[in-house]
């Protein structure tokens, strides 16, 4: 007999050791490990909220969790937080200057340089907005090839980067061209990718704790990958503030050798679309509507107002998913990421999968006939009521004092 | 054409509920459905399988009772399902679950395209399709909301990007990522279900894959939970209280002074 665990069920919640009659669990960065007091009598198997905790009949029938994967040799050869400076048409993407920020934080406290990637063509002179934004180097990789971003090509060359100066902290904004390089790099270096990041911090080692909503948001889990470099994360764009600009600061631009490339993808057009309305991230105010409004038509109550406002229409994923509305309009985790002056939900219940979505708007309203739901906990203002009675009450008293 | 899908039973997304006093996720009596982005890449494979033939294979890794979302996809119409079940799987990260896929990829041997939902409803990472390409060495495309066109050595989509969407050609063999305006999932027929209630579903564990050891599951991850905790709660709020126009008379009072 054999008390194991499943440890991806197991939340390190310390239960188990609490309701152990013996004192024969403690708690392990993996999950419970069993002394020899175990009698084996299931209290805690029972205790377990996520059932994590089962008894095996004979020693050694499954593989033991070992600690982790065979130590990268030499983290010390790892130096450096890097950013990959995303641009589009010789503009930076808005998020590089937020990873800028936190990773100017990092640097600092580890006492290493902050580092950047550039991919394009003839785009050079976006390395001084990146020094001024706090960049130590640039990394410039340029060439008409990579005049656009592509899968193949961009994750070719930047896996060479890294490979070659090895940093060890490697950040890239949660965009739909990060979340696509991102994993097929990290996975090419045989290394650790945490999606989504909403906050860092630094263990006593140095290791990187990437923190991120998981279970929908339900629940934060803090991530480490304490064995493998570069350790690499993605955040959405508007969870962090953006560096702030230092005029003339000055770094070292690096010119990389390029390996030598391998196509796969054939860019036969690119299209940019302008959303319907005002663009939702970069709006100053945002009408969200949720699964509270009850029915699809009620949505264009979320709509007038915005217009009445001049703002832009956000939705919560469960309408999105409803299909009430299209998913450039979705808040949360897995939409957009917004950070108006002014946002507010209406029917909305408030999942963190949303709230992280929107949690840093300087001013949010929540309007909810649930007194007990949970966006309340992040509103600024809170009004109990029927969606469908407060906002034409909120458009006619717009409309009044525009008049007065 | 033999095209893969890969999907992955999820706990129901809408049945996601906490422990008020724990801050734990409950999940006993949560249903498990396949996760429901995977049903618009089955949807994608079985079409593109009616407009040119071929096969189409399901594959999903997890414990044995993850044979049901398999079924679930015989039942919609690919024309088998393997389930990649071991207890050295469990505890994988993305990048060993993406290397254990991966594998069974190679067992097969002749798969030209593989079709991934966007992301799982549970993780929300969006990883696995891309680092399963990488592993592979296949191109590889996400967000991809149509199939223009298909041969045996390129597929032509269209990609959604933060601005707009591209067209690009894919060379084959590729992974691809489906978002959810690529179809409308078909529900499972009669004879669907039918099928599906007498298929076998084929177990290939850690031997039959002939995977390393060092690869999978929880030693073959190199992120590690380290803790788990509730989200903050902020301080709350105004209370704005009286009738629906006093509530928004109260509120532009304060917004005024922006």
């Amino acid at each position: 007999m054999d008390m194991r665990v499943r440890a991806d069920d197991c939340t390190i919640c310390g239960i188990c050791v609490a309701e152990c009659l013996f004192d024969a669990i403690k708690m392990g960065d993996e999950g419970p490990k069993f002394n020899e007091s175990c009698t084996f009598c299931g209290a805690c198997i029972e205790a377990c909220p996520t059932g994590a905790i089962y008894q095996a009949e004979e020693r050694g029938d499954a593989a033991e969790p070992a600690a982790s994967t065979a130590p990268h040799d030499g983290k010390a050869r790892h130096q450096g937080v890097w950013v990959f400076a995303e641009q589009h048409n010789g503009k930076l993407a808005g998020v590089v200057m937020e990873l800028l920020g936190e990773g100017r934080r990092l640097a600092d406290r580890l006492g290493q340089p902050l580092g950047c990637v550039l991919l394009g063509d003839g785009v050079e002179q976006l390395s001084h907005e990146l020094m001024e934004y706090g960049a130590d180097q640039v990394y410039l990789a340029m060439d008409p090839q990579l005049e656009s971003y592509r899968d193949d090509l961009y994750a070719q060359v930047i896996e060479h980067i890294v490979s070659k100066y090895r940093p060890t902290i490697f950040l890239l904004g949660g965009t739909a061209n990060g979340r696509s390089l991102a994993p097929r790099v990290a996975t090419r270096l045989r290394t650790g990718l945490t999606a989504d990041c909403t906050g860092f911090d630094l263990d006593e080692e140095g290791n990187l704790l990437q923190t991120r909503p998981a279970f929908g948001g339900n629940l934060m889990a803090t991530i480490r990958c304490p064995n493998h470099r570069p350790q690499m994360a993605t955040v959405r764009p508007k969870v962090f503030e953006a560096a702030a600009r230092q005029p003339d600061r000055r770094g070292e631009e690096i010119v990389v050798d390029l390996p030598s490339l391998n196509p796969w993808v054939r860019i036969i057009e690119i299209v940019e679309e302008s959303a319907i309305g005002p663009n939702l991230a970069e709006a100053d105010i945002v009408v969200a509507g949720g699964r509270g409004l009850g029915s699809p038509d009620k949505l264009r109550l979320v709509e007038d107002l915005a217009k009445a406002l001049g703002g832009a229409v956000g939705a919560s994923r469960a309408v999105v998913d409803a299909g009430w509305i299209g998913y450039p309009h979705q808040v949360g985790q897995t939409g957009r990421t917004v950070a108006p002056k002014l946002y507010i939900a209406c029917g909305i219940s408030g999942a963190i999968q949303h709230l992280v979505g929107m949690q840093s708007a300087d001013v949010i309203v929540a309007i909810n006939k649930d007194p007990d739901a949970p966006i309340f906990s992040v509103a600024t203002y809170c009004i109990i009521g029927e969606v469908e009675e407060v906002i034409p009450a909120l458009i006619q008293e717009i409309k009044n004092r525009n008049r007065a | 054409m033999h095209i893969v899908v890969c999907v992955k039973q999820v706990p129901d997304p809408s049945q996601a509920r906490i422990d008020r006093d724990t801050g734990l996720v409950i999940r006993e009596g949560v249903d498990k459905i396949t996760n429901p982005f995977d049903l618009y890449a089955l949807e994608e494979a079985i079409r593109l399988k009616e407009s040119f033939g071929g096969q189409v294979t399901a594959i999903s890794m997890g414990p044995p009772a993850a044979k049901e979302v398999l079924k679930d996809a015989i039942a919609m119409g690919v024309d088998s399902g393997i389930l990649l079940s071991d207890r050295q799987f469990a505890g994988a990260d993305t990048l060993a679950t993406s290397y254990t896929l991966a594998q069974a990829i190679r067992k097969l041997g002749d798969v030209a395209l593989i079709i991934c939902g966007k992301q799982a409803a549970d993780g929300d990472t969006a990883q696995v399709g891309p680092g399963l390409a990488a592993n592979l060495d296949f191109s590889h495309v996400t967000q991809v909301r149509k199939i223009r066109q298909l041969n045996s050595t390129e597929t032509v989509v269209e990609r959604l990007t933060d601005t707009g969407y591209e067209v690009l050609g894919l060379r084959l063999p590729a992974v691809i990522t489906v978002v959810k305006e690529i179809n409308e999932p078909r529900l499972p027929g009669l004879r669907g279900m039918m099928r599906a209630k007498k298929a076998e579903i084929p177990l290939w564990d850690s031997q039959v894959l002939d995977v390393d050891p060092k690869r999978v599951g929880l030693n073959g991850s190199p992120t590690q939970v380290w803790r788990t905790f509730e989200p903050a709660r902020h301080q709350k709020g105004e209370m704005l209280v009286g009738s629906p126009s006093e509530q928004a008379a109260l509120l532009l009072d304060r917004l005024r002074s922006l």
